[in-house]
């Protein structure tokens, strides 16, 4: 390691906390809404406000919920008066990069205990229409996020060869996982295979069952420096590496079955966090899975599989609950989706299993955990890898 | 240099809010004629109503009843009113200090002038006729005139309310629109041009030499303007596709039926797909490779979509670097 990278402050996660991801929380405003994940994180990391030294937000664009930089309205229900707040902007991928930003101002020395949130209130907009605006002279063709996705889906089972069963999987064992994550928006009791399966096609070759719900959630974290994670009631999750990547929505010679940026990420955080063989060396993954087939696409673009392989794995059942690389224990983003806290959500629940306090989905021994997100026409990036044992150490 | 085209572009939403427990015992009590606020920890009177503490960040319920009468603390004078606005005809924008609080309020003051408004003036509510618990059951203020009521609440103390009114409101609408002029820039009108001609221009990067279609002016990759204008297709490959069965709504391609093909198509030169839909063959018989050519409506200014050519299916080999 060299010189620069040692004189980094250790980073650690000591509070996590979370709604319970519904379709729309009538009952609080967007205040109410991120308050309930912030209080619960400064609970779980037995803190108050004057403990925090600044507030890093992450959501979604503002059009979909209509109000113009919420984080100014937002200060005063996270404690922020009086300190510094910031918001960040990545797309889907905000969640994870807001978190990265907090671990670095921690990491650098600039703050000793950084608050990060990301929410999102579908309910009080439509998404889809965010994301379909009428812009002049352009074809209106525009189908939404799935239709968007679902062209990608098919280039990568031409070029894998992948039986067309694989989506259903996923979603079937994301759907029975979430029934072991009480904070998961959708809880499908009587999930079948064969129902997966007979749902119906919305935008060919991806089903309804294989599509992420739309929730109202938010989810926060407490990251703080070596001398705060002694303090830490609970076992800290220690940060050993994080790295985002970017690229532009269109380009000739783009992969979007398998984006250079994702890759490029990946090798990032694996050097920084010393991982040679992650297929081994990790024991649980979270991504971003909106849609059922991004879990192979996704397998193969972070090295779990060499390209072509990553749809054996899932068929294989090796990202099961039970299986060797379990991928999205808590259910992931397809049975929860507040856009702006999805990669959050992610980063808090690879802490939450290294930790050993993610309930009834915890991953027996799990000491190394990747969070990953992706947003935008799959432009950007943000992963990190969370340890059980400090980096130091 | 061609024209630079531009066109109105309305953004508009009628997006909801939730209101949680304090916004919503102060709109219920803007409904009922009652201006109430939140007492902060350091015992000052927050109007409207905040949840949270702005000093120590704790959750603040105590709810208080102010005056409908107050002072000005500051104001702009509003010569042009704007569409949605309080009033139609110039009036001054005021923040107001309501009797019994320590903040001041934003709203709009119905005056006849810029002479006739001054910091430190006595102001009171002009409620509105109807009112369905939103910030306009306040439809202005006004000077005042007269003596301040003494009846409750109008006085210079704030008197304790516990929030509670029959049939609550918990939401509101609130419908936003943006008015924006939207242009697509020097390259894209060329291409635009173009198409009036039943021709499709790409656009070359002069360091990969790489075909940009659309053109944006740029390359992505390269960071320089491409300047040489290159026709490709008409004819071009289906890279992959969905197809739609699910109606978009709120959306422009509210008439077109489903299902329907959205493709990636790459027109025989350019070195990326656009996208378009396909017709003229049934959707489950679309594929990737297939070979297609657009068809043109009288009054369309792109492709109505594409159909097939009746060629061979294009090699995989000889597009997948394409997809």
């Amino acid at each position: 390691m060299n010189k620069a990278a040692t004189a980094k402050e250790c980073v650690a996660v000591v509070g996590i906390g979370q709604t319970k991801h519904v379709a729309a929380r009538h009952d609080v405003s967007i205040a109410g809404l991120v308050r309930e994940a912030a209080r619960r994180a400064l609970d779980d990391a037995q803190l108050t406000w004057a403990d925090i030294d600044a507030v890093v937000i992450g959501k979604a664009p503002d059009f979909f919920e209509g109000v113009m930089m919420p984080e100014l309205y937002l200060a005063d229900a996270l404690g922020a008066v009086g300190k510094p707040m910031l918001r960040v902007h990545t797309a889907g991928s905000v969640g994870g990069s807001t978190a990265l930003v907090a671990t670095n101002l921690v990491a650098a020395r600039v703050h000793r205990t950084v608050l990060t949130l990301a929410f999102e209130k579908q309910s009080e907009s439509n998404a889809m229409w965010g994301l379909s605006l009428p812009i002049p002279f352009q074809q209106p063709l525009l189908a939404g996020a799935g239709g968007f996705f679902a062209p990608h889906v098919r280039a990568y089972m031409r070029r894998t060869g992948a039986p067309d069963t694989v989506g259903s999987l996923v979603a079937y064992k994301d759907r029975r996982n979430a029934l072991k994550n009480p904070y998961a928006h959708l809880h499908e009791k009587d999930i079948t295979l064969e129902k997966v399966q007979a749902s119906p096609m919305l935008w060919d070759p991806i089903r309804y069952s294989e599509t992420c719900p739309s929730s109202d959630g938010a989810c926060a974290m407490i990251l703080t420096d070596r001398a705060g994670a002694a303090r830490s009631p609970h076992p800290p999750a220690w940060v050993h590496g994080g790295a985002m990547r970017s690229e532009p929505t269109l380009f000739a010679g783009k992969d979007f079955v398998s984006p250079q940026a994702g890759k490029d990420c990946a090798a990032d955080v694996y050097r920084q966090a010393g991982i040679t063989d992650p297929r081994r060396q990790i024991d649980a993954v979270e991504m971003y899975v909106p849609f059922s087939w991004y879990e192979p696409m996704w397998l193969e673009n972070l090295g779990f599989a060499d390209e072509g392989e990553g749809w054996k794995l899932t068929e294989a059942g090796v990202t099961e609950l039970d299986g060797d690389l379990p991928v999205n224990p808590s259910g992931g983003v397809l049975s929860t989706n507040p856009i702006g806290a999805s990669g959050m959500i992610r980063f808090a629940e690879a802490a939450l299993q290294v930790r050993g306090r993610a309930g009834d989905h915890q991953i027996d021994g799990a000491r190394r955990a990747l969070g990953h997100a992706y947003g935008g026409g799959a432009q950007f990036f943000s992963m990190w890898l969370v340890g059980a044992d400090s980096p130091a150490a | 240099m061609p024209e630079v085209r531009t066109a109105p572009l309305v953004v508009e939403f009628p997006f909801t809010r939730s209101l949680g427990p304090v916004q919503s015992a102060f709109l219920t009590g803007l409904r009922e004629r009652t201006v109430l606020g939140v007492r902060g920890s350091d015992g000052r009177v927050v109007v409207p109503p905040a949840e949270y503490d702005p000093v120590t960040a704790e959750e603040i319920r105590e709810l208080v009843q102010v005056g409908a009468s107050g002072t000005v603390t500051t104001w702009a004078w509003n010569p042009a009113p704007r569409r949605g606005q309080p009033l139609a005809t110039p009036f001054a924008w005021v923040l107001v200090r309501l009797d019994g609080a320590d903040t001041a309020l934003l709203h709009a003051l119905d005056a006849p002038g810029p002479d006739a408004v001054h910091t430190g003036m006595r102001v009171r509510i002009r409620w509105a006729a109807e009112r369905t618990g939103a910030i306009t059951d306040i439809a202005c203020f006004e000077p005042e005139r007269s003596e301040p009521e003494q009846s409750a609440g109008n006085g210079r103390q704030p008197i304790p309310h516990d929030g509670e009114f029959a049939d609550p409101v918990t939401g509101i609408t609130t419908p936003a629109r943006l008015d924006y002029t939207y242009s697509p820039g020097r390259a894209q009108s060329r291409y635009i041009d173009a198409l009036a001609d039943r021709k499709t221009i790409g656009e070359r990067c002069p360091s990969c030499r790489k075909v940009y279609v659309p053109p944006r002016g740029a390359c992505p990759t390269c960071g320089v303007a491409t300047d040489a204008q290159v026709e490709v297709g008409p004819r071009g490959t289906v890279t992959t596709f969905c197809i739609v069965n699910i109606k978009a709504r709120h959306t422009a391609n509210l008439d077109i039926e489903v299902p329907y093909v959205y493709a990636h198509i790459a027109l025989d030169g350019a070195d990326l797909a656009l996208h378009a839909r396909i017709g003229g063959i049934p959707y489950d018989q679309v594929r990737m490779g297939l070979r297609v050519e657009p068809v043109w409506t009288d009054d369309g200014r792109f492709p109505d979509h594409y159909r097939p050519t009746g060629e061979p299916d294009a090699d995989y080999d000889s597009y997948k670097e394409l997809i």
